[in-house]
């Protein structure tokens, strides 16, 4: 629509008898329909990109899973070197999945209690300073954190392991011997947390934010404590928001690579007790595999960076869903 | 009646109370991560933060030795990720464009749109997959800094796309129509109008984009490839990168490679840690005068 419009202002001059007028419209029709052409195609060429990511890690992964001699989604084993090759996902993507939901269940509460100080409680002219603050624990690189965690927290989170392992052994996943060293599922959960904790706060901190300022009102106006107010007319206004937000951690979570290769003792087993050494994920197995990785070890890789992408892409997609359906709830609502 | 009014009962007094100091401790319990890994960054990495260790390579450097620095994976780094700018910041700016003034809701602006949000959340490790199976494997291109910036530019594409398009929507539409209504060319009102109003947010979008970059080290493990030598090109060969050399430092069990790792780690954060502090500069020192 705004294209013939344009199109007719192009004409303006264009009517007149002066040539330069002519030209300026000729070289401006010819440059819009370059520029045009140049926006849309870069815009295509996303699209490209992202059809090529699916399309070229299938091609790369088939010959592989064709070599190999064991089910691939319910194989334990790693071993795509060996002759014959036998690979699975089962125990990584395990791995993955557990350490990422038990760092989603921990960082969720906090996130969500840390947006609403800033956006509810902090005083005003302090938010903006403290949103900074959280902000910035998303700016540590990924290998500073594993590198904080292998070394730091590692021998810190033996003890409460061993409480845990203590006091809640009737829950299978703190039941085992007592541990003997840090590098567990759990530590990296706890790594993970940390990691995904900026990002569900920041999401989490948005909606807060645009809580219509009538409701807040109407809540302290019914003689609402400011307790209240948030449980009434804040929370309820952002659950979609912050369901949406721990679904983008969520899916961070899953394929964080460094972090949780620094950490793990690579195991290749499906243990339910996240307190025992050992563990593993889908990305952490292939930043520690692949430089002893050969051919077939690159295509089993691949096979299993695929199958990450899925999991990713679904919990993306499902986030976004949320986020839209939310976004045409407030509109409606406004 | 004043007292029927104000009074608020014990019960939910305290529990107001209790709210407050849970949500005010939530927030001390976030900064002490951050507080401690800057802390133990700091005082681990003053150990090697040396000459020696900005202008020495890992070459002839044995697995029990002091010495060695991080010279070739900085220069690593810094030539990785400015290609990675080069190439993701046209495109993602043109398309970014393309969304807000050519697009207009149309099904091409939509799926895009959704793409370059799914785009956001693909894994770091994926994107050096890809680069791997497309440019090393599949073209049969060598390792690289090179292929570690095609990587590097998928993670940064869609990070730019965004934060563009939200300044690009930020500049009025008084601005284009009255450039039009003078009879400029589309084309040329979104370069001498549109461009140049939203320039700041822009370049703070970028750096923060760099910045999230700049510290990723899975896509380019499988990029670049390792190599503890001075590598200057990044189109021929293995070269290092400053994330890289923190992970196969971090690996070593011995006591000196660890602090290497940690002087590594001090340098990366300094690199981020100033760029998303300039990023944030610029947007407050430019900051609309309308703003909350």
């Amino acid at each position: 629509m705004t294209t013939s419009q344009t199109e007719t202002l192009d004409h303006g001059p264009a009517g007149g008898d002066l040539p330069e007028g002519k030209d300026a419209s000729r070289t401006g029709r010819i440059g819009d329909r370059v520029f045009r052409l140049a926006s849309s195609g870069s815009g295509v060429l996303l699209l490209a990109i992202m059809a090529a990511i699916a399309v070229f890690l299938v091609i790369q992964a088939l010959p592989a899973l064709r070599a190999n001699t064991a089910p691939f989604l319910t194989e334990k084993i790693w071993n795509p070197n060996a002759v014959p090759p036998r690979f699975g996902i089962a125990a990584l993507a395990f791995g993955t999945v557990v350490s990422s939901l038990i760092a989603l269940v921990i960082a969720t509460p906090v996130a969500v209690a840390v947006a609403l100080f800033i956006s509810h409680y902090a005083p005003r002219r302090l938010a903006a300073t403290l949103g900074y603050v959280v902000d910035l624990l998303a700016a540590v690189p990924s290998v500073v954190y594993g590198l904080w965690g292998a070394v730091f927290l590692v021998p810190l989170i033996m003890d409460p392991a061993s409480w845990l392992n203590r006091n809640l052994a009737f829950l299978p996943i703190f039941n085992g011997q007592p541990v003997s060293s840090g590098k567990s599922i759990f530590t990296a959960s706890v790594v993970l947390a940390i990691m995904i904790l900026p990002i569900i706060a920041a999401i989490s901190r948005e909606v807060f934010l645009q809580v219509p300022k009538a409701n807040e009102e109407a809540a302290l106006a019914l003689g609402a404590t400011r307790w209240e107010m948030v449980r009434m007319a804040v929370l309820p206004f952002g659950r979609p928001g912050v369901i949406s937000a721990s679904m983008l951690g969520l899916g961070r979570a899953l394929g964080e690579t460094i972090a949780v290769a620094l950490i793990v003792s690579a195991s290749f087993e499906i243990d339910w007790n996240v307190m025992m050494p050992g563990g593993n994920s889908i990305a952490a197995n292939i930043a520690n595999t692949f430089q002893e990785a050969g051919a077939t070890g690159r295509g089993a890789l691949i096979a299993s960076g695929l199958v990450l992408f899925v999991i990713t892409l679904v919990v993306n997609m499902a986030a976004r869903a949320v986020i839209a359906r939310r976004k045409e709830y407030a509109r409606a609502g406004a | 009646m004043d007292d029927t009014l104000t009074h608020v009962s014990a019960g939910r007094k305290l529990k107001d109370l209790t709210a407050k100091v849970l949500v005010g401790a939530a927030f001390g319990l976030a900064v002490i991560p951050l507080v401690s890994v800057l802390w133990m960054v700091v005082k681990n990495g003053l150990a090697r933060f040396d000459l020696d260790f900005f202008t020495h390579s890992m070459r002839n450097i044995g697995p029990f030795d002091a010495h060695g620095g991080a010279y070739h994976a900085i220069l690593g780094t810094l030539q990785q990720v400015a290609l990675a700018a080069l190439i993701s910041i046209p495109i993602a700016l043109l398309t970014a464009i393309y969304l807000v003034e050519y697009g207009e809701g149309g099904r091409l602006a939509r799926s895009i749109s959704f793409f370059v949000d799914v785009m956001t959340g693909i894994p770091s490790i994926v994107a050096g997959l890809f680069i791997l199976a497309f440019w090393v494997l599949g073209l049969g291109m060598s390792f690289s800094g090179f292929a570690g910036a095609l990587a590097l530019s998928i993670l940064m594409m869609p990070v730019v796309v965004r934060s563009a398009e939200e300044m690009l929507r930020l500049v009025p539409n008084e601005l284009r129509e009255a450039s039009l209504a003078l009879g400029v060319p589309k084309w040329r009102t979104i370069v001498k109008i549109v461009l140049p109003t939203a320039f700041t947010g822009i370049v703070t979008g970028v750096m923060l984009a760099v910045a999230r970059v700049a510290g990723e080290t899975a896509p380019l493990m499988l990029t670049v490839f390792f190599t503890d030598s001075i590598n200057n090109s990044a189109f021929s060969g293995a070269q290092m990168g400053l994330p890289l050399f923190v992970f196969d430092q971090a690996g070593k069990p011995n006591p000196t490679a660890i602090d290497r790792a940690w002087t590594g780690a001090l340098t990366l954060i300094l690199i981020v840690m100033l760029l998303n502090l300039g990023a944030r500069l610029i947007a407050w020192w430019r900051r609309p005068a309308t703003s909350r």
